[in-house]
């Protein structure tokens, strides 16, 4: 009885918005950690002088690393959207299967939106 | 725990490919998660040929008419055929639902069927169900009342009887619990969608006497709140219920009463 086998769970179940988003929910939060680590390294740089700070920023100038922190600004806005999702939905709210759809889609395209927003205006 | 791949046991090997109908124009490939428990090999996936125009639309009638006509020894759960006994749950097409109202014309090209995701498989499409029967007991299903019993029956207005709408009509099928990432990696643990959605209906019933109890035996951090509103249990439930909805309102319940 001990050898009866596990039935196939993640790699059959095809991918339903409600899970996928909300495994994005969590990788971006768990992300968001590690990009507030570069953050705090280069506010630390700023505190400790000129020379140290400017040698920082060359380092956050290459393209690897601009493009992670492009992809953090993304996750940021992300979990942003799904975590007002969550929000709404701790209140009691948006569980019918059509306010879930709609408002996951919404959470997608503005968290796209505000990240090319923020771009535009704030980083020039 | 989270445990992304399966057990070494459990791998689904290349399976059989049963002869096609020759006479049939109208074929849909089916392809079938096999375990047999009484040979040592792991699982494999079968591919069968139905002819459709010889053939009821649903699901289960393709395998009932696999069953009969091509290998009397695939095993499945079926009763009713209707959606009210839930016996025939499985995993059709990637999505958890029952094999009796799912149409066939629903899907293009071959349709894949494996039992319910992250349960042990006793044969075939039949996956062991103790656990979630036990955690179904385990909410106390049943009328709890500490005063005298009245003379005829426990009556309710109909008002509070409409409270029990959305919640009555679960017919325990296991769709919503094993299509649950979160029931997937702590189903030990975690109660999961159908056992907490019954825990509301007795919660919420007028004649019930003991929600207190009831509410706090659920107030755990493993029992409850491994939910994490990823919302598959709503989309998989063949009877269109809300299970995700209903643990909302018994978290709203804790936050009420402390």
């Amino acid at each position: 009885m001990d050898n009866r086998p596990l039935s196939p769970h993640l790699t059959v179940y095809k991918p339903q918005i409600t899970s996928v988003l909300s495994i994005f929910h969590r990788i971006t939060g768990a992300g968001l950690t590690a990009s507030t680590v570069l953050v705090v390294f280069w506010l630390a740089s700023l505190a400790m002088g000129e020379f140290t700070f400017k040698s920082f920023n060359i380092f956050l100038n290459n393209p690897l690393i601009i493009s992670v922190l492009v992809c953090s600004l993304w996750a940021l806005w992300y979990h942003f959207c799904t975590g007002l999702r969550h929000l709404y939905w701790d209140m009691g709210y948006g569980y019918s299967l059509k306010s879930v759809t709609i408002s996951g889609w919404v959470a997608v395209t503005c968290s796209f939106l505000l990240t090319f927003l923020t771009l535009l205006f704030f980083v020039s | 725990m989270v445990e992304l791949r399966l057990p070494k046991n459990s791998r689904v090997m290349e399976g059989i490919t049963w002869e096609k109908p020759s006479d049939a124009e109208n074929v849909q490939e089916v392809r079938i998660y096999r375990y047999n428990p009484e040979d040592s090999e792991n699982p494999r996936l079968d591919t069968f040929f139905v002819d459709l125009d010889k053939c009821g639309p649903m699901i289960l009638d393709a395998l009932i008419k696999i069953k009969n006509e091509i290998d009397p020894t695939l095993t499945f759960r079926r009763s009713c055929r209707e959606g009210i006994c839930g016996s025939c749950s499985m995993n059709i097409g990637g999505v958890n639902t029952l094999a009796c109202l799912k149409g066939m014309k629903e899907f293009k090209g071959p349709i894949n069927i494996y039992p319910l995701p992250h349960l042990p498989v006793i044969k075939d499409l039949v996956p062991d169900l103790n656990q979630f029967y036990k955690q179904h007991a385990s909410i106390k299903p049943w009328l709890e009342t500490f005063t005298d019993e009245p003379n005829e029956e426990w009556l309710q207005s109909e008002e509070d009887r409409k409270e029990l709408d959305g919640l009555y009509e679960c017919v325990m099928c296991a769709c919503c619990s094993t299509s649950c990432p979160s029931y997937w990696w702590n189903g030990d643990k975690y109660l999961g969608p159908a056992a907490l959605l019954h825990a509301y209906r007795w919660i919420i019933d007028s004649r019930d006497q003991d929600r207190k109890a009831r509410l706090d035996d659920l107030n755990d951090s493993f029992k409850l709140y491994r939910c994490h509103t990823i919302m598959n249990c709503a989309k998989a439930c063949p009877k269109g219920l809300n299970p995700a909805k209903v643990i909302a309102e018994i978290k709203k319940l804790h936050l009420q009463n402390n």
